[in-house]
């Protein structure tokens, strides 16, 4: 059980999440600043946050760009210091645990940016890095095959991640995030640049996989589809850390449009809840 | 159609799940390959080592060098004191020093690379090596430690090798670091990182000269040979020196070969893997730093060996850093040694500094790799 408890979050002035990682700065730049909360002069980009995942929950975090899916995201995996509320796996603080002990129970997949130059089979054997001692042993070596057998990476496990196709890196991360042995796997946007059907395959393959390992499972999403189509709770996040958090009725068109700022529609077509924004002429 | 289609498939695609290698046995056999190609660079390196030992004004066949070696450095006949005194005091310091420096040089720029992310960088591409060559200067022409005694015979003293030693480190430890701030705060490209580099060499080596205007005659023939690396100095002193620093400082990136591979993938999923990222970088660039420095207090500037020899094993294995680093030394030794075999027999009895020969060869595969980089 991930449980959140009136977790808050300011930047410094003048600094945001993607000014704050060096190599992050690829990304698209946003203004925090511009409509979130104001406490203290400085933006809140959370507000008393709580929130409780079950395992073999799959929660979408949702949210305009800029507004801090990722910046929960990274306070979560430790990346960034939780100085105002409560972040507990299963009971533990996770403020209390040594960064090697946070990556034996975290998985943490960002977005990615760069790759190595080593084979699918070295990089999927990295994930074991918080459990190694200083080499792997005959364990770490068979648990890595059998990740890459069951998510049928097999036949390309000699080959290098550079020749990989965008959907077969994904996988390769995922199998990565795996054999860490997590029991929180937390994904910052795991389908941009992939095409529709390999961003169904690997949402579909995390969701199976949470359910199979138990796993508690936080995705970044852009695509209100699909997570409508994948997730089983939501949280919202909205201008000056507006919240909205449930199972599919909490995501209601009211609090989507807010959250965006657009007009959406909610409806089902051939039974499936779908998500629609109104465009206007103008 | 359909049908004769799903026929054909079928079976192939049975197939190629049987014929799929266990991953497991694939991997293992390419720590194998690797392992076999750790083997076979010794195997090389103790031939080259024969060859280079053998070779110069004075000829020694294979058997003869081997023979000289085993009798020692006072053999008990009388025939044999000769190739005793060439290969105990002459060739075999320099030799074991090229080997030295070159795997310092090597693993230095196989950890600067996979550190800053960035296949350009190098001691010398960014300006770490000059860094070293300055302050070691400035030691001899300010604090005068040191002067070359006999002209004719080349033999340099050091009269004060930690004080040589201790401002080589500044050099080298500063340049290092201004990279380190200039890179990191300034978010700059790779490229951009290696400019900066360039420049900061560029301004070391005026620096170099116009200490070296200030010197006396004998101080300035002893800071002369910073500006192209030289082996010929090199006595046994320098080469304990050498190995005890090879061995306290690359032990510290070696054993953090797996934090490194982490780091190739974005400092954010390195973090995530629970690796401390500043630390690993701090320590990991002084080591490197570190190396070179001292390289370049006792032999001088010598370019290119940190840029070449981690590219050509990048090549040959990839980029796993366990075996990457270690491998990176052993071409390094193995570059240098062939290097300063060449500049010794290339116009004999002529012997070129072999940091003018890596220069000349390294030249012109920076400019490849530098035009390669564009996407």
């Amino acid at each position: 059980m991930l449980e959140i408890d009136r977790l808050s979050f300011s930047y410094a002035r003048g600094t945001s999440s993607k000014a704050a990682g060096r190599h992050g700065a690829s990304g698209p730049s946003c203004d925090v600043s511009a409509d979130s909360a104001v406490g203290n002069g400085r933006p809140l980009l959370l507000d008393q946050l709580s929130l409780s995942v079950a395992p073999g929950e799959l929660l979408a975090v949702l949210g305009p760009n800029g507004i801090g899916k990722s910046t929960l995201i990274k306070l979560i995996a430790g990346l960034l210091p939780c100085k105002q509320g409560r972040i507990c796996i299963d009971t533990t603080n996770l403020s209390s645990l040594s960064r090697r002990e946070r990556a034996q129970r975290i998985a943490y997949l960002p977005q990615m940016t760069e790759t190595a130059q080593v084979t699918v089979f070295e990089a999927v054997l990295l994930g074991r890095l918080p459990h190694l001692g200083l080499q792997p042993s005959e364990r770490d070596v068979a648990m890595v095959d059998t990740i890459i057998r069951e998510l049928g990476l097999a036949a390309l496990s000699g080959r290098r991640v550079s020749r990989l196709s965008g959907g077969e890196l994904q996988k390769v991360v995922i199998a990565r995030a795996l054999v860490q042995e997590p029991r929180l796997l937390l994904l910052d946007e795991p389908v941009n640049h992939l095409d529709l059907r390999n961003q169904i395959a690997v949402l579909r393959n995390i969701q199976m996989l949470t359910r199979a390992h138990a796993l508690i499972t936080l995705v970044v999403l852009h695509d209100l589809n699909l997570a409508l189509r994948f997730a089983d709770r939501f949280l919202l996040l909205g201008p000056r850390a507006a919240v909205t958090t449930g199972r599919m009725e909490a995501l209601a068109s009211e609090a989507v449009g807010a959250a965006y700022g657009i007009e959406v529609i909610r409806g089902e077509v051939g039974g499936l809840p779908v998500m629609v924004p109104v465009v206007s002429a103008a | 159609m359909n049908i004769l289609v799903q026929a054909l498939a079928k079976p192939s695609a049975v197939q190629a799940d049987d014929a799929a290698p266990s991953p497991r046995r694939a991997y293992q056999r390419l720590l194998q390959q690797r392992l076999l190609l750790g083997l076979a660079m010794l195997a090389a390196l103790a031939l080259l080592l024969l060859i280079a030992l053998g070779s110069g004004s004075y000829q020694l066949g294979p058997s003869a060098v081997a023979a000289a070696l085993v009798a020692g450095p006072s053999p008990a006949e009388r025939e044999q004191l000769v190739a005793a005194q060439v290969i105990w005091s002459l060739r075999l310091p320099r030799v074991i020093a090229a080997l030295l420096a070159g795997a310092s040089l090597g693993l230095a720029g196989a950890v600067l690379q996979g550190l800053l992310r960035n296949p350009l960088a190098s001691p010398f591409t960014l300006g770490i090596s000059q860094g070293a060559a300055l302050g070691a200067t400035c030691a001899i022409v300010l604090f005068d430690a040191g002067a070359l005694h006999a002209v004719g015979t080349e033999a340099m003293t050091l009269q004060a090798p930690m004080s040589v030693v201790g401002l080589a480190l500044a050099g080298g430890l500063g340049a290092a670091a201004l990279i380190l701030l200039i890179g990191t705060l300034r978010g700059l490209t790779p490229e951009a990182v290696v400019l900066a580099g360039i420049a900061l060499g560029a301004f070391a080596s005026a620096a170099t000269m116009i200490v070296q205007y200030f010197a006396s005659d004998t101080q300035a023939a002893a800071t002369l040979f910073w500006t192209f690396g030289d082996l010929g100095r090199a006595g046994w002193s320098e080469v304990a020196w050498l190995a005890a620093a090879l061995v306290a400082i690359g032990i510290w990136p070696l054993r953090a070969a797996w934090h490194y591979n982490a780091l190739a993938w974005g400092d954010d999923l390195a973090r995530g893997l629970g690796v401390s990222v500043a630390r690993q970088r701090l320590i990991g660039t002084a080591a490197a730093a570190a190396l070179a420095a001292i390289t370049t207090a006792f032999l001088g500037v010598i370019g290119f060996i940190g840029l070449i020899a981690p590219h050509l094993i990048r090549l040959l294995i990839g980029g796993d850093q366990r075996f990457l680093l270690p491998f990176s030394a052993l071409a390094g030794a193995l570059i240098l040694l062939g290097a300063d075999t060449l500049a010794r027999v290339l116009i004999a009895p002529v012997m070129l500094p072999v940091g003018a020969v890596t220069a000349l060869l390294g030249a012109p595969l920076l400019l490849v790799l530098l035009l390669r980089q564009r996407r």
